[in-house]
């Protein structure tokens, strides 16, 4: 067997970027500005990770235990490498920011708080953000920003493996048995809801246009690449009404407050330990 | 899959079946390997299967007391870092289910002797992991004491288990450390975390050490394994290298062992160290432990919900199947 | 042994993973998927977690004809005593450069 090679200093890790970013010679400290348009997107994956990562050991077969652990930790990898650059602006550290700042204080869009449901529930919730990942990332390593462009030019690469997981698991679920497409329909209308919060407008990016994609700009792409799967998987686009959402101003739904809870306990119980 | 061989009063049969066994015995003498396509006997492949497959459903039924703490792991750095570990038990439990797959039993075969409860795993993992200290116990106590078992294992005599070895040896180098530095930490922490830390090595030290199975008198299946090389070294041989290895690592962690009879015997070059509650252990075996049927019906409950998903992807590829063939 | 095996959950796939360019796909293991698809990203997730590989094949097992194990000797003598292939029967011209 090959030994595998060692870990490249190349790639843009959270502790690269926490090396970066701390210290006497550190050389990288978001603007204000561009860390509260960082701290969102941070949120978003933050708290997808921490859904994903409660499939693990509950998939429905191995190989998938496998699979969803790999999307989690790269989602958690985005999470960690953009709440670093954040924290930098304010002198905080990720956990800093994922541990100790509340509900309102978070500003995850709506859909990333969904709970995991069934696998068809969250296969179909991964194709949306996915989707919309692929979009936001490609645009994003363009930013002006040094550091924003370098973490979505590594994301961008792992998030297209995560929409072709879930372009190829919808299109399974959706046209397997009578049972996986009456629940690839649920889940599919429990989330499409909470689709256009994602393009609305994010007063942090807006603060920021040249760092930033505007998430309006981002219907387009994300359409492009969600609508073919639906299309090859027999599914329409769910009617429902639209959500108000507000995740970027720190409205959230019902289902974000007991995620944080158990995602914070322990750390707070312990406020200053190291870990 | 080769049946059993019936028993045969033909003598040139009789004949070409000592033939067979006299170039198995020849092989395991040579050290040399066993493949899946070999000729072996019966009770060599029945134990094989036995072995890998309870091997498999550890990893697998092992997840369950880490996976608990992957949600409120206390930092990113350990959620990352837990995630991947419970991860790599899925994988590795496939890597022991496909090399037990190749003496023809099916995975599904071995998934149904978990499910209802006639397959074993390890007992450790009957035990609950309520602290997050336990997420380090468990890697440098519980993992240590599986790699000490593991390495050897490497040199298994039938191929497939020793290959799956290497690179489950491999992978889980990085379990034991981080497990050892997550102790690390709470003892270079607080009173409360290094209290957390003590607490939680207590009550993993002597299960641990009962990971290796019991004293060599009492285990009758060791002797034939080592005779097979499948095993490679006795219960209480792997049992004195781990304390040997765990005691000055105990006082590098700044930790004590939970065991007022261990000392050094210069005499003896290694460790003395306390009895173990083997009745304990024959307890948590026949399914009294903290949490066997806990474990087991979470297990079970996993197996039966992905049920649909498992048909759904059956029904759509025989359905792709069909229309390529009708399109070609 | 036992009765007529039932149908499996999903089929068996061998996978070869290249760990590098310039080198061949070897045998890493197998799993089990539904379809080719699936298979050949399963095998991703599971045989690549640490960048053992730049290029994965997976075969379903069903699909691979092995030689006959009995007939090992038959098949695997010729070759023995055959010296003569292999450079090292050559040693009265051992000493002689670049050759």
């Amino acid at each position: 067997m090959p030994n595998p090679p060692q870990p490249s200093s190349a790639v843009l890790t959270p502790e690269a970027i926490a090396a970066s970013v701390t210290g006497q010679d550190a050389t990288v400290r978001a603007a204000d500005d561009v860390a509260r348009y960082a701290l969102g997107l941070g949120d978003d994956a933050l708290v997808l990770a921490q859904r994903l990562g409660s499939w693990i050991a509950s998939a429905p077969e191995l190989e998938e235990d496998v699979a969803l652990g790999n999307i989690a930790l790269d989602t958690l990898g985005h999470a960690r490498s953009l709440l670093t650059y954040a924290g930098s602006a304010w002198d905080q550290t990720e956990d800093d920011l994922a541990y100790f700042r509340d509900e309102a204080d978070f500003r995850c869009r709506q859909i990333f708080e969904r709970p995991n449901g069934d696998f068809a529930c969250t296969i179909v919730r991964q194709l949306v953000v996915s989707a919309y990942f692929t979009a936001l990332y490609r645009g994003l390593a363009e930013s002006t920003d040094a550091t924003l462009a370098a973490i979505a030019a590594k994301a961008v690469k792992e998030v297209a493996y995560h929409l072709d997981h879930a372009s190829l698991w919808t299109v399974r679920l959706a046209l397997g048995t009578e049972e996986s497409r009456r629940r690839t329909l649920t889940g599919l209308e429990a989330v499409w809801p909470f689709v256009d919060e994602l393009f609305a407008a994010d007063p942090a990016a807006d603060a920021v246009p040249d760092a930033a994609v505007a998430p309006a700009g981002l219907r387009e792409p994300f359409d492009a690449l969600v609508l073919p799967v639906l299309a090859r998987a027999e599914l329409e686009v769910p009617a429902a009404p639209a959500l108000r959402g507000g995740g970027r101003l720190g409205v959230h739904s019902e289902a974000l407050g007991p995620l944080l809870a158990e995602m914070q306990v322990l750390a707070r119980r312990h406020p200053g330990a190291v870990w | 899959m080769p049946a059993e061989d019936p028993p045969t009063a033909d003598p040139a049969a009789a004949a070409a079946e000592a033939a067979r066994l006299a170039a198995f015995d020849a092989l395991i003498a040579d050290d040399k390997r066993i493949e899946p396509t070999d000729w072996m006997p019966p009770a060599y492949r029945k134990a094989l299967v036995r072995q890998m497959s309870q091997h498999a459903h550890s990893e697998i039924i092992g997840m369950q007391p880490e996976g608990n703490w992957i949600t409120r792991a206390p930092s990113l750095k350990r959620k990352a870092i837990l995630m991947a570990k419970v991860q790599d038990e899925a994988g590795h439990g496939l890597y022991l289910y496909s090399a037990a797959e190749t003496l023809g039993t099916t995975r599904d075969e071995m998934l149904d002797a978990l499910h209802s409860g006639k397959a074993k795993y390890s007992s450790i993992f009957n035990y609950l992991a309520p602290s997050w200290a336990d997420m380090g116990s468990i890697g440098w106590l519980v993992d240590g004491a599986a790699i000490a078992n593991q390495v050897p294992l490497c040199r298994a005599s039938y191929g497939p288990y020793g290959r799956a070895m290497v690179r489950i040896c491999k992978e889980e180098s990085f379990h034991q450390r981080q497990g050892f530095e997550i102790l690390l930490a709470l003892m270079n922490g607080t009173d409360e975390q290094r209290a957390m830390a003590q607490e939680s090595v207590n009550r993993w030290y002597a299960p641990a050490l009962m990971m290796f199975g019991p004293p060599d008198a009492e285990s009758p299946n060791s002797r034939q394994s080592m005779a097979w090389k499948i095993k490679r070294f006795s219960n209480d041989e792997l049992r004195q290298r781990f304390v040997d290895m765990i005691v000055p690592q105990a006082e590098i962690l700044g930790i004590t062992l939970p065991d007022p009879d261990l000392r050094w015997n210069s005499e003896r070059g290694h460790h003395d160290f306390g009895e173990l509650d083997w009745a304990e252990f024959q307890d948590v075996l026949h399914g009294n432990g903290q949490a066997n049927s806990l474990r087991l019906a979470k297990r079970r409950a996993a197996h039966a919900e992905g049920e649909w998903v498992r048909e759904a992807a059956r029904a759509y590829a025989e359905r792709t199947a069909t229309s390529e063939r009708m399109a070609s | 042994m036992t009765a007529e095996p039932r149908r499996e959950t999903w089929p068996l796939w061998e996978v070869f993973v290249r760990s590098s360019r310039g080198l061949s796909h070897v045998h890493a293991g197998s799993l089990h998927a539904p379809d080719a698809e699936l298979a050949v990203r399963n095998a991703r997730d599971l045989y690549t977690r640490r960048s053992e590989g730049v290029s994965i094949w997976v075969v379903p097992a069903a699909a691979i004809t092995a030689s006959d194990p009995d007939a090992k000797d038959a098949w695997f003598e010729s070759p023995r005593g055959k010296d003569f292939r292999h450079a090292t029967y050559y040693t009265a011209s051992q000493a002689v450069p670049h050759l």
